[in-house]
């Protein structure tokens, strides 16, 4: 390993470390907005809750039951019509962050909905007692009260994501993931795989911790 | 008479209000033929019968029963937690049972209620707990920070204004939850078997609290309760509940002095245990060979010393050999044997003098 090798690698390393940082950023930032959207409609729909609605929860349920179980490979790949549609092309990461927001809104809508289902209902009928409506109840406190785990949540999808945007390299998003796999597993460049697991490791680890710091600061249990 | 339960709102456009009779002003909470009726897919459980019940302002009103008597379904239909399927419910002459939407919300705003597991905002500290029901009601900043502070000198609390409820006590945290209840200045206080999850110590302690409030603000309260003691501590009056009916109610002391009903009478009895059970009284026969009376206590003349005078006077020794004395409703209540030796025409003559102060029998021997 010379340092043509090295001059060649580490430019190369940090332009897959921004193409992950794009994909997984955008496609947290979106899938947060509208994974704990959907997720607040289906608590809040959910039968005997406050603003209970059989059919917008049934199908939202539906919805959501079909896409977790398919594997991310297989919704990138069947979506390709629909990526095109919206980012005009297939390839790069801002097309590979497409169906990655679809598959993290789904897995944040549910993972939202059971930390709200699981806020103490004493607490939400102690609002109704002092008076609060149901949407200030949903507002001022199921969802404070739901936030530490909430948090927690949210950061097991980043990490997921960080995982997904691996795979999302293979099918043409380009990052970190495509990088490994175009070194490790096609030029048997053990070097740059361990590098690669390397910062992904730190990554995951640095989200992990700051997503415990701030749900330790958000719950007061 | 006076909307206190729904400020600057007019309540004759409210249907059922202005064709069913409201009920007197003295009145603070009256249940009208209320049922309830829990109906799943296969069964409905009728949790309750035509209960009809009035509590009078200002009172500290006790609701008891074993678990599934009703008590607590019957309570939260006070601020429509839960609705009648028939009758109707009047708090402060207004008919709650028959308000919907933000009419009800500003009428919950009047009625404090405090809760078994307290049941406060683990994510809020202890002044944002109390300061949220008068965010509810709209109340400016500065007489928020005002208010919260009076209450929580109230309760005694000061120092735990930014503690969050997980580093509280159980009896601190129940204190919150009646600093909450009392922000908005509530005319009624309900309170869901608030002193179930607390230890005797706490218990007396919380209770010591309420009773201040119910003095202090002449607030009345409403406690559901399976803990006899409870009531007898603090209540003016009882209902007792068995299976979704009131089989029984009255004034505190009435109640605990001559129950009527077995579960009243079984509820007395493992609190008052002023009278000897039959192998009890056998045992005192046996080691006590003097005569035997039995003095019932009912709030008697303070001022007679009744024992020693006749003690003195009939030249008999009286000695208590069983018994016990209550207070109920801030009045004397309970039992004595006791054990008069002497000449025996002499403890006739004490015993007819006894009976002038309190009312005596003779146990007879054997």
């Amino acid at each position: 390993m010379d340092e043509a090798y090295f001059t060649a690698l580490i430019p190369r390393i940090w332009q897959a470390l921004a193409e992950t940082g794009l994909m997984v950023s955008v496609s947290f930032l979106l899938a947060g907005i509208l994974g704990v959207g959907l997720g607040l409609l289906l608590y809040a729909s959910r039968p005997g809750n406050l603003l209970e609605n059989r059919v917008v929860f049934g199908v939202l349920n539906a919805v959501i039951n079909i896409i977790r179980p398919v594997p991310f490979l297989i919704v990138a790949v069947s979506i390709i019509p629909f990526t095109r549609l919206i980012v005009g092309t297939s390839i790069g990461p801002l097309a590979a962050t497409v169906p990655l927001v679809l598959v993290a809104s789904v897995a944040i809508a549910r993972i939202s909905e059971s930390n709200l289902v699981a806020v103490d209902p004493g607490a939400v009928e102690a609002g109704a007692a002092m008076g609060a409506s149901p949407a200030r109840v949903l507002f001022t406190i199921v969802i404070p009260e739901a936030l530490g785990p909430l948090v927690l949540g949210l950061t097991y999808i980043f990490v997921a994501l960080v995982d997904a945007t691996a795979v999302a390299g293979v099918v043409g998003g380009g990052g970190l993931g495509h990088l490994a796999i175009t070194y490790g597993y096609q030029r048997f460049d053990w070097f740059v795989v361990g590098v690669i697991v390397l910062i992904l490791i730190v990554l995951v680890q640095s989200a992990q911790l700051l997503g415990n710091w701030i749900s330790r600061r958000v719950m007061h249990a | 008479m006076t909307s206190i339960l729904i400020r600057g709102r007019e309540t004759s456009g409210l249907p059922a209000t202005a064709t069913v009779k409201a009920p007197p002003v003295t009145t603070a909470i009256e249940f009208r033929d209320v049922s309830k009726t829990f109906v799943t897919r296969r069964t409905s459980f009728s949790a309750l019968t035509n209960v009809s019940l009035s509590i009078p302002r200002g009172d500290i009103f006790g609701i008891v029963g074993y678990s599934g008597a009703g008590k607590s379904t019957l309570l939260r239909t006070v601020n429509a937690l839960e609705r009648p399927t028939s009758g109707s419910v009047f708090v402060n002459g207004h008919e709650i049972s028959a308000l919907r939407g933000r009419a009800l919300y500003q009428a919950r705003q009047r009625i404090g209620m405090i809760f078994q597991q307290f049941n406060l905002l683990q994510s809020r500290t202890v002044f944002a707990n109390i300061a949220y029901p008068l965010a509810l009601a709209g109340v400016a900043k500065p007489e928020v920070v005002d208010r919260v502070e009076e209450l929580l000198e109230f309760v005694g609390l000061s120092d735990k204004a930014f503690a969050y409820p997980s580093r509280l006590s159980g009896g601190q945290k129940q204190r919150v939850g009646i600093a909450r209840a009392l922000a908005n200045r509530p005319d009624v206080l309900i309170s869901d078997e608030a002193t179930s999850a607390l230890d005797p110590d706490t218990t007396a302690e919380v209770l010591e609290l309420l009773k201040r409030t119910n003095a202090e603000y002449g607030i009345t309260i409403a406690l559901v309760t399976h803990e006899i003691d409870v009531v007898r501590s603090i209540a003016d009056r009882v209902a007792v509940m068995e299976r979704g009916e009131v089989v029984e109610h009255g004034t505190a002391y009435r109640v605990f002095s001559r129950p009527e009903h077995p579960t009243t009478r079984r509820f007395v009895s493992s609190v008052l245990q002023h009278v000897p059970s039959d192998e009890t009284l056998d045992r005192i026969r046996r080691t006590h060979s003097g005569r035997l009376v039995q003095i019932a206590i009912d709030n008697p003349d303070a001022s007679d010393p009744y024992l020693s005078r006749i003690s003195r006077e009939h030249g008999v020794d009286a000695t208590v050999v069983f018994g016990g004395v209550s207070e109920i409703a801030a009045k004397l209540f309970g039992s004595l044997i006791v054990e008069l030796s002497g000449d025996d025409r002499a403890v006739d003559a004490a015993i007819r003098d006894l009976a002038r102060t309190v009312s005596v029998t003779e146990v007879p021997h054997g």
